[in-house]
């Protein structure tokens, strides 16, 4: 009964959906208060028939419900409980479910943070999100029903796809899909915007809380689905250039872009109709993304299924989006009163650097995730663009932007001046430099570039930080005005050294992979292999249970000569659902920054084990880079002058909203 | 600065950028790019060694060898041709006979295949589209290979 109330409130939401859309547009058109408030309501109510839905389809997976299809094909009755809750969106027909939600979601809360937004503005970006969540809704409904029953009902679930059956799995699609849907919500105020053809700072300055929340969480989405994509698939690899990861970097790079684009125009009152093209741009990529994944035109973990229906009913949810938006751009965009000129030696100039550089570095990602499928549509010829193609493509066009970064940090609003800003980085300079020819010196014979690249990460690190000092640090002040003054920057100035620094983590992180060590072999018990400067020695190999499935574990300890670090152990596993399926999981032992990452290949007729045993020095720094990047993002979002806007609300506000819902 | 020459040099270096992303794209397409071919096509098209690209087709049943040191060979096959694939490492879970793969890699002067890459699969069932698609071209396809992940 409950997977069918689920249904119907599924169904209602479609109807409410519709109201959300109409009747506000209506009301700003004919200036009717009333019609205009009804977006309020409406989009609550949305939500909650949504979220309805959504508990619904996870009592089915918890409850092991198997006369649902979705729980038959996903879910089996031994899996626990966790994966039971996750696994619901480890489909695509449960994904799109969460797609949906998270979109009602962003427009619940607009709707409950209403205090912050005018009337009129208020109105219409409910009503566009209203808009897509119906266009979404009525896929769900047609063509990828989650709540469809199936007579008689089935005793067992075919469980899960083994390798989804993790933690990093819990959380990596919610995280990316906040990210990722979350920027629908300043398409909506950019599409608004258009609509009622005003534009100005304060549009700027009710936008960006939201927009910087849609990118703290889809940076975190990224880098958690890089860290599993690394210890999960066995490969010690974390970043593939897979068009599934480049499917998530676009909209990273154009929402990073509209972030900092946000900031000239909310300062400086310019940049304006290339903010709202920006906002435009960067959902149309989330759009484009969710085509890419689950249109089943790629075939990777993330393609559930192949049926040809969905991937053209989303490319025409996409092509109504995007090009009725970019219509509507281009139609209203030259009424807009544009906003003043500036100098460019300035920050509003190197800010302007920074959207052309992140611009064109997005292009050439798009190019190269799409001309292999273009190609294949026009000519039948297959390709793959790999690694070698954006490493020659994005990483000139990032270096350089990443290079510029603290002097960018470092320029005055208005009119700044390169040589006393290059004087302010003066110190920055000498120790990244006297550090990476010290790094050079002890580490000559091996690779070059590792030791430059690391240089130039603790540059960036350095080059954020240093705006701390050159704001606070006086010659012969004493430290405790140093401090006080320090901690009583704008939290925003915090924000911006912290997400540059993580920057800078990341970059460390990357380059240090060079002087990685990957070792292949089979090994018997006892014997040792090296990596970098430890030894991974195979102690022995044993079979073990777990709730459901079995597992061949391998376990090493890491021996520093004869000093035993720690221990480690690799496992193959065969899920009792999907014998035919082994998964590989990799044992992973953290030493300070680095890892020493094992793997386990198969089981040779001699007895011995093959085995991969790599050595990433500083690896860690790449996600805990963009952990601070996010943190940063989070400083932001906590600063006093956005506090008004801010998505999370008092109380107050939260029960004004629940009861305006409850009086409709 | 007057209001034109700030207008110049703010679409001066846009068009910089541009010119640049579009160097480096053209740049890198004519050397990166990596060819997709089944055994039949690769043998039709004459490849020469060295050339890098993709060789998707089926695991031969009783082709796969392997000998000390992780070193593993096999051979790729379609309806009408297959090619001899060597590679040093640890192959996929998934690997395995009758299945369908994709290395990544050159042809050497004999005429086999080093692999460099044998391409990770996730699921039990998948097949990599483009073997499906040049199977089916040749009318070797079986419902049995199943290219559909949901199962």
């Amino acid at each position: 009964m409950f997977v069918e109330a689920g249904h119907y409130a599924l169904a209602l939401a479609l109807g409410v959906s519709v109201i959300q859309t109409i009747v506000p547009i209506w009301g700003t058109r004919t200036s009717d208060h009333d019609l205009m408030a009804v977006a309020v309501p409406a989009a609550i109510v949305t939500f909650l028939c949504i979220g309805f839905a959504y508990l619904a389809l996870t009592y089915a997976y918890v409850a092991s419900d198997f006369s649902v299809l979705n729980v038959i094909e996903n879910s089996h009755s031994l899996k626990p409980l966790v994966y039971k809750m996750s696994g619901v969106w480890a489909n695509h027909e449960g994904s799109m479910l969460l797609w949906v939600l998270i979109l009602a979601l962003f427009g619940a809360m607009v709707a409950v943070a209403r205090k912050s937004v005018p009337e009129r503005l208020r109105a219409n970006t409910l009503a566009v999100q209203g808009a897509v969540t119906f266009a979404f809704l009525i896929f769900i409904l047609t063509v990828s029903n989650p709540f469809i029953r199936v007579m008689p009902p089935v005793a067992e679930g075919q469980g899960l796809n083994p390798i989804l059956q993790d933690p990093g799995l819990a959380i990596h699609p919610p995280l990316l899909y906040l990210g990722y849907v979350g920027f629908s919500i300043s398409f909506a105020f950019a599409i608004a915007a258009l609509i009622d053809g005003k534009i100005d700072a304060a549009w700027a300055r009710i936008v960006r809380p939201w927009t910087l929340s849609a990118w703290i969480f889809l940076t975190l989405g990224i880098a958690m689905g890089s860290y599993w994509a690394y210890y999960e698939l066995g490969w010690g690899g974390w970043w593939f250039w897979d068009p599934v990861e480049n499917a998530s970097l676009m909209p990273w790079l154009s929402g990073t872009a509209l972030i900092h684009s946000t900031v000239v125009m909310e300062r400086r009152d310019s940049l304006k109709v290339w903010t709202i093209l920006l906002a435009i741009l960067t959902f149309s990529l989330s759009l484009l993304g969710t085509f890419i994944v689950r249109s089943g035109i790629l075939t990777s973990v993330h393609s559930f299924a192949v049926d040809p229906k969905r991937g053209v009913f989303i490319l025409g949810i996409l092509i109504l989006f995007i090009g009725g938006s970019l219509a509507l751009f281009a139609w209203r965009a030259p009424m807009l009163k544009k906003g003043g000129i500036f100098a460019p030696i300035s920050r509003e100039g190197g800010l302007v650097i920074n959207n052309l550089f992140l611009a064109a570095a997005c292009a050439t990602v798009f190019i190269g995730t799409l001309y292999p499928l273009a190609l294949e549509a026009l000519t039948g010829d297959k390709i793959s663009v790999g690694a070698p193609f954006f490493n020659m493509t994005f990483l000139p066009i990032i270096i350089p932007l990443l290079a510029f970064l603290p002097m960018g940090q470092t320029l005055a609003w208005k009119r700044g001046d390169i040589a006393a800003a290059a004087k302010r980085l003066m110190f920055v300079y000498a120790i990244a430099i006297v550090v990476t020819v010290i790094m050079l010196s002890l580490t000559s014979g091996g690779p070059v570039m590792a030791p430059i690249g690391v240089g130039f990460g603790l540059y960036l690190v350095l080059g954020s930080i240093n705006e701390i000092f050159t704001r606070c640090w006086k010659s012969g002040q004493n430290i405790k005005v140093f401090f006080s003054k320090a901690l009583g920057l704008p939290l925003s100035t915090w924000g911006t050294v912290l997400a540059h620094a993580g920057v800078g983590l990341s970059v460390m992180g990357v380059a240090a992979t060079i002087w990685g060590t990957e070792t292949i072999a089979s090994v018997r018990e006892g014997e040792m292999v090296n990596a970098g400067p430890y030894q991974a020695k195979l102690e022995r190999v044993v079979p073990r249970k777990g709730p459901d499935y079995n597992e061949m574990a391998a376990i090493f300890t890491i021996m520093d000569g004869d000093k035993v670090v720690g221990t480690t152990e690799t496992m193959k596993r065969i899920f009792v659902s999907r014998q035919s399926m082994p998964t590989t999981e990799a044992g992973i032992l953290t030493k300070g920054l680095s890892q020493i990452y094992v793997s386990l290949g198969e089981l040779q007729e001699n007895g011995s084990i093959g085995i991969r045993v790599y050595y990433k020095p500083l690896v860690t720094l790449i996600w805990i880079g963009s952990l601070i990047m996010a943190l940063g993002g989070f400083f932001s979002l906590a600063d006093r002058r956005y506090r008004v806007g801010a998505p999370k609300r008092s109380r107050n506000a939260l029960e004004i909203g629940a009861t305006a819902g409850a009086q409709t | 600065m007057t209001r034109k020459q700030r207008r110049l040099t703010l679409i001066g270096a846009a068009g910089c950028v541009i010119a640049l992303a579009l160097g480096l794209v053209l740049y890198a397409m004519s050397g990166t790019i990596t060819f997709f071919f089944s055994p039949s096509e690769a043998v039709a098209e004459g490849v020469k060694p060295g050339t890098r690209f993709r060789l998707g087709g089926l695991v031969k049943d009783g082709s796969i060898l392997r000998e000390d040191g992780g070193k593993v060979s096999f051979v790729i096959m379609d309806a009408n041709e297959e090619i001899r694939v060597d590679y040093t490492g640890i192959l996929p879970d998934l690997f395995r006979e009758g299945q369908g793969v994709i290395a990544e890699g050159a042809l050497d002067m004999g005429g086999a295949f080093k692999a460099d890459s044998i391409l990770a699969k996730h699921d039990e069932n998948y097949m990599p589209r483009e073997v499906a698609d040049s199977l089916k071209k040749q009318g070797h396809w079986q419902d049995q290979y199943g290219n559909d992940q949901t199962k």
